[in-house]
C-alpha cells in the first residue's frame, strides 16, 4: 500500500467523521483533531477505520505519533502487516 | 385506557411537530416502543410510549405542531375495541403541561404494570398550595393541567408551563421546521434553557484537581488486551465514577421542582454531546452506575452515533438527573458550566495533561484533569459538593473496581 492509497484511505474515513470539512486541506503537520474538530471518540472512529482497512493496529501509547497526517503515514508504512 | 402525550423533550421545549407515526391505530403497544417521531426547535426525535396497550386513532395529524402534554392518541386496554374515540376536542387539543412519567424523578422504579393514568379526575384536581396561587394569579385552569408532582398532583412548574402555552396559543404549524432554521432552533433553545438556568438557580462552583497517572495507565493496561474496537475512552472512567461518587453524594442527583429538591433513585447521566454544525445536545445514559466500563462505552458510543444521525429517543432527552460535560478534546483546563435545569448539578472536565504535582514532599509531572462541579446551592451545599468531588477523586484511583 503506498503513500496515495493510504492517504485516501485516511480522508475518506475523516470525511465521514467530519463531513463538514475538507481533510484534502490538511497539512502534512497540522494536528488533525485540531484542525478538524474532531474529539476523542472520532479520533477512535478513525483508528478504527484505519485498522480495519490497513490491518494496522495502533495502540493508545503510539496515539503521540499519528497526531498529523505526516506522522500517520509514517506510522502506518512502517507498520503495514 | 391510557394516553399518548406529546413529551417534553427537556425543559426547554414547549411544542413539537408530529412527524410520523410509526404505529398504526389498532397495534399492541407496550412499554418502550418507539411509535413516532417528532421534531422540536432541536432536532428530530423517537418517541417511546410508556402505556401497555392498544394505540388508538390519531388525535394529531402528521405535520401538526401542538404544545407538550397534547394527547397524541390514546391507548386502550388489551381486548378493548379501537374504534375512532369520542375524545372532547377541548380534552385532546387544550394546551396542557405535562413533562411525562420519565421526566420525573421517580421515588421508586416503575412497576411493570402499567402505570396509572396521569388525568387528575375532575372536580377534585390535586395541587400544591403554590400552585394553586399561581393558577389563581395566572388565570389558568387547574382542571386543565396535567400535574408531573407525586400521583398527578399539580406543581408551580406545570401551571407555569400552562400559562406560557396558553398566552402563545400554540399555532399549529402543518409544516416542520425547515432544516436550514434548525441551527437558528437550537440556539433558541439552548438560549431559553441557559437563560431560564442563570435566572433561576444560585449556582455555586467547585473545582479539584485530579491526578489521573494511575487511572490511566491501568485504562492503557486494560486496552492492551482489546480489539480496537473495544477499547475504552478515559471519558468512561469519569462518567463512571461520577455515578458511583452520586452514591455517596445523592443531593447533587435530581431535580429541584416545586421549590425542593427531589433525589433521583437513578443515575441517568446527560451526557453533553457537541453538534458538528453547531449547537449541543445531552441525551442521557441511563443508569450509569449499573453498567460495567465496557457497557458503558458501547452506550456512550451508541448514543453519540445516535445523536450525529438525529435519532435519539424521547426518554433519553428527558429524564437525565445530572450533566456531565467533557470539554477535554480542546485545550480548556477548567469548566463552569450552567446547570441545565430542573437539574441541581453538573460536573466537568477539562483537559487531561501533564502538569507539576508536589505529593510526599516531592515534585513529579503527573498527567491530571481538573474537574469542576456547578451545584444549586438552594439543593446543597459546599460542603456536601466538596464531598462529592472529594468521592469523585477517590474513585478514579482505583479504576479497577469501577
Amino acid at each position: 500500500m503506498n503513500n496515495d492509497k493510504l492517504k485516501e484511505i485516511i480522508y475518506r474515513i475523516l470525511k465521514q467523521i467530519a463531513p463538514e470539512c475538507d481533510p484534502t486541506e490538511l497539512l502534512p503537520d497540522e494536528n488533525i483533531r485540531e484542525a478538524l474538530d474532531i474529539d476523542s471518540y472520532g479520533f477512535l472512529q478513525l483508528l478504527i477505520g484505519i485498522g480495519e482497512e490497513t490491518g494496522v493496529d495502533i495502540p493508545e501509547t503510539d496515539y503521540d505519533q499519528v497526531f498529523t497526517l505526516a506522522g500517520m503515514l509514517g506510522y502506518l508504512s512502517k507498520h503495514l502487516p | 385506557m391510557g394516553e399518548f402525550y406529546m413529551p417534553s423533550l427537556g425543559a426547554d421545549m414547549e411544542a413539537g411537530t408530529l412527524v410520523e407515526w410509526l404505529v398504526k391505530p389498532g397495534k399492541r403497544v407496550k412499554r418502550g416502543d418507539i411509535v413516532a417521531t417528532v421534531e422540536t426547535q432541536k432536532g428530530l426525535f423517537e418517541i417511546e410510549i410508556f402505556e401497555e396497550g392498544l394505540i388508538g386513532e390519531p388525535l394529531v395529524q402528521t405535520g401538526e405542531k401542538v404544545p407538550v402534554g397534547t394527547v397524541l392518541a390514546m391507548v386502550h386496554a388489551e381486548g378493548a375495541q379501537v374504534t375512532p374515540v369520542e375524545v372532547a376536542p377541548k380534552a385532546a387539543k387544550t394546551p396542557i403541561a405535562e413533562t411525562t412519567a420519565e421526566q420525573l424523578p421517580r421515588a421508586k422504579p416503575p412497576s411493570a404494570a402499567a402505570p396509572p393514568p396521569f388525568s387528575v379526575p375532575s372536580g377534585r384536581v390535586a395541587s400544591s398550595p403554590s400552585a394553586r396561587a399561581l393558577a389563581a394569579e395566572l388565570g389558568v385552569d387547574l382542571g386543565a393541567i396535567h400535574g408531573t408532582g407525586p400521583h398527578g398532583a399539580i406543581q408551580r412548574s406545570d401551571v407555569e408551563l400552562a400559562a406560557r402555552a396558553t398566552s402563545q396559543e400554540a399555532p399549529a404549524h402543518k409544516e416542520p421546521a425547515p432544516s436550514g432554521t434548525l441551527q437558528e432552533g437550537m440556539r433558541q433553545a439552548i438560549a431559553a434553557a441557559m437563560s431560564r438556568s442563570n435566572r433561576e438557580i444560585p449556582h455555586y462552583y467547585l473545582e479539584m484537581d485530579i491526578d489521573m497517572s494511575r487511572p490511566l495507565r491501568w485504562l492503557e493496561t486494560e486496552n492492551l488486551k482489546r480489539p480496537i474496537r473495544e477499547r475504552i475512552l478515559p471519558a468512561v472512567l469519569l462518567l463512571k465514577a461520577v455515578a458511583t461518587a452520586l452514591g455517596d453524594v445523592p443531593e447533587l442527583n435530581g431535580f429541584w421542582i416545586d421549590n425542593r429538591l427531589q433525589v433521583s433513585p437513578e443515575a441517568h447521566i446527560g451526557f453533553a454531546i457537541a453538534l458538528r454544525n453547531g449547537g449541543l445536545i445531552t441525551p442521557a445514559i441511563h443508569n450509569v452506575d449499573r453498567l460495567t466500563l465496557a457497557e458503558l462505552m458501547t452506550a456512550m458510543g451508541e448514543l453519540i452515533e445516535r445523536t450525529r444521525a438525529g435519532r435519539l429517543r424521547s426518554s433519553e432527552m428527558s429524564d437525565a438527573t445530572i450533566t456531565m460535560t467533557n470539554l477535554g478534546d480542546l485545550g480548556v483546563k477548567t469548566v463552569f458550566g450552567v446547570i441545565y435545569p430542573p437539574q441541581v448539578a453538573l460536573v466537568a472536565f477539562g483537559r487531561i495533561m501533564e502538569r507539576p504535582w508536589a505529593e510526599n514532599g516531592m515534585l513529579a509531572v503527573r498527567r491530571c484533569v481538573t474537574a469542576t462541579l456547578a451545584a444549586d446551592h438552594r439543593a446543597t451545599d459546599g460542603h456536601r459538593g466538596s464531598q462529592f468531588l472529594e468521592a469523585l477523586g477517590r474513585y478514579l484511583q482505583n479504576p479497577e473496581k469501577l
